[in-house]
């Protein structure tokens, strides 16, 4: 007994001790599901039992047009998003760090707010402010600009439309943060020198500011990627359900969500998450290779 | 005057351009919060008027204080089912929340120093298993997380919430990039006083951590609070439900609810609002950790 106390609190044995919850949380809530996931999407799970069926829902996924659509308007969505969440938090960083700004913390603080709130508060409110009335905010902003009333949520663009207006609204706070934070990592003597060599403040940004904002950069495309693939609660919110008229607001995860939990197919939904997971990482691979993440960390 | 321009050949045309630059990009970042800050102003005065509005109307800016009542709050504080229902759904909220940033935080302060402070053979292995699972976004393994809930009995339970996301890769990953800046000696002293290696975590090194605490248990706070896929699909009885899924479940075409679902949805703000303005420094810096070292 006592040799086993004495294992325990030997320095060859601790480092293990604390890591042994993430191994087991490793193993029962990653790897594990993981791979039942994998095996699921092979599988015909009914109440009934399990039938093994090969690569049928795989081969079924190709034809399904309402797939085709999840994974369309959800690339949409992550590829508009990179548009709009990167440069723009950017500019809005460089603009909020210089000296020019009044009240800057007052300011950051704002912008900042809206990532607190649930998606479920800012969904309904956006829902609300959605409205196809005319007395619906977004509509009367139309109508004043003078494009007359829309069906926001009953129309592909306009739908879509929705669903960037909340995310912008969500994460430029954030991602200003993020590229600050990036900013204020970068050596001033830098900027001082360019001030000599006689340099615009385009020019300044230009070659500055981006090349050495680039981990800052990577990181937040990861995110970004990742986050626009796998958005779901905000489209749940903005119809009230995983259902939306035509599937215009139909994501990934929506589809899994619907196929898995609403019609209990887990075997389908699975390989919807399957997909899902493949385009995650290939994407995210693409992006580290083009950004020489790997180069960087053999030397 | 903010502008402290040190070069003597700026001259007045400088200055002046300056200055218009200045107030230029403040009423940019004004007009910016105000559009930002809208729904939720919005939401706000809404809040004041009917429910049944909402549907007709969509979300109330019309700022007449004489059409304004304080009905809404009356009766979400009033002595009612409905009343009483939302409050159960807070105080859910508020001890999951609880619960949940507790045993985060002390799991991934255990894992990351595991991960941190020694040398042994499997440490890199282990820490890119810790890199590797934050590739995979959560909502592939719902479903397969789902089933196994059901099969380990722990649907409809706190514990059935709160234990897949207890050892979060991103909280391992702070604390982990906080404690490999700290000094190793400290261990070797503990060590030659007497400390056992536990003793030496908990007694010596917790106390020099606590800024990661501070950062990480605002943002855990945070995720918890707002958490709603998860929580969705695991809870099933409504006197469980924490706040986001019980407005959820009143936002019904017919509308009979929206007095709660307004005034309640402001209400839900307020806790957060007011950890964020209290903690604002150790949020940004949880929050941007990850973003310069990449």
């Amino acid at each position: 007994m006592n040799k086993v106390r004495k294992l325990f609190y030997s320095k060859k044995v601790a480092p293990y001790v604390f890591v042994c919850p993430f191994i087991l949380s490793f193993m029962f809530f990653w790897i594990y599901p993981l791979i039942s996931t994998g095996m699921m999407s092979f599988q015909d799970i009914t109440p009934t039992g399990t039938d093994w069926i090969g690569f049928n829902n795989y081969k079924k996924l190709v034809k399904d047009t309402v797939f085709h659509t999840a994974i369309l308007n959800s690339f949409e969505y992550m590829a508009l998003t990179l548009v709009l969440l990167i440069p723009f938090p950017m500019l809005f960083a460089v603009l909020i760090d210089s000296r020019l700004v009044k009240a800057k913390g007052f300011w950051k603080a704002c912008l900042y707010v809206p990532a607190l709130t649930s998606v479920v508060i800012s969904g309904t409110l956006f829902r609300l402010m959605f409205s196809e009335y005319p007395t619906g905010q977004m509509n009367m902003l139309t109508s004043a600009l003078g494009l007359g009333t829309f069906k926001w949520l009953k129309m592909k663009a306009t739908g879509l439309s929705a669903l960037l207006i909340v995310c912008c609204w969500r994460w430029t706070g954030v991602n200003m943060l993020y590229f600050i934070s990036g900013l204020k990592a970068i050596d001033t003597s830098l900027y001082e020198s360019a001030d000599i060599d006689g340099a615009s403040a385009w020019q300044k940004f230009r070659y500055v500011t981006v090349p050495l904002l680039k981990p800052t950069i990577i990181y937040v495309i990861t995110i970004s990627v990742y986050a626009g693939l796998s958005m779901f609660m905000e489209s749940y919110m903005l119809w009230a359900g995983p259902d939306s008229p035509n599937n215009i607001g139909l994501t990934i995860v929506g589809y899994l969500y619907k196929r898995g939990i609403t019609k209990n197919q887990l075997g389908y939904g699975s390989a919807v998450g399957i997909v899902l997971l493949v385009i995650a990482l290939a994407i995210n691979m693409v992006q580290l290779i083009m950004n020489g993440t790997f180069k960087k960390e053999e030397d | 005057m903010a502008n402290k321009s040190s070069n003597p050949k700026e001259g007045m045309g400088m200055t002046m351009k300056r200055r218009i630059f200045s107030v230029l990009a403040t009423a940019w970042f004004a007009a910016l919060s105000f559009i930002i800050a809208f729904p939720l102003v919005a939401g706000l005065i809404a809040s004041f008027r009917p429910g049944t509005e909402l549907i007709r109307r969509g979300l109330s800016i019309d700022l007449d204080f004489s059409t304004m009542t304080l009905d809404n709050y009356k009766y979400l504080f009033g002595n009612n089912v409905d009343s009483q229902r939302y409050f159960m759904w807070f105080k859910n909220s508020l001890i999951l929340t609880f619960v949940s940033v507790v045993l985060t935080l002390i799991v991934c302060y255990f894992v990351a120093y595991g991960l941190s402070m020694y040398e042994y053979k499997l440490k890199n292995l282990l820490f890119f298993l810790v890199i590797a699972t934050m590739m995979v976004p959560f909502e592939i393994l719902i479903l397969p997380l789902y089933k196994e809930m059901i099969t380990l009995k722990l649907i409809d339970t706190m514990a059935g919430v709160i234990m897949p996301g207890i050892c979060s890769a991103s909280t391992i990953f702070f604390f982990r990039q906080y404690m490999i800046g700290l000094p190793k000696e400290l261990l070797d002293a503990g060590r030659i006083d007497g400390a056992t290696e536990y003793g030496i975590c908990i007694k010596i090194m917790l106390p020099i951590t606590k800024p990661a605490f501070a950062a990480m248990s605002i943002l855990c706070a945070m995720g918890a609070w707002n958490n709603v896929l998860w929580p969705m699909l695991v809870y099933r009885s409504a006197e469980k439900f924490t706040l986001p899924i019980g407005l959820n479940t009143l936002l019904t075409p017919y509308g009979n609810n929206y007095d709660v679902l307004i005034a309640g949805s402001m209400f839900g703000i307020i806790p957060v609002f007011i950890v964020f303005l209290c903690f604002q420094k150790y949020f940004i810096e949880g929050l941007t950790a990850g973003a310069v070292k990449g």
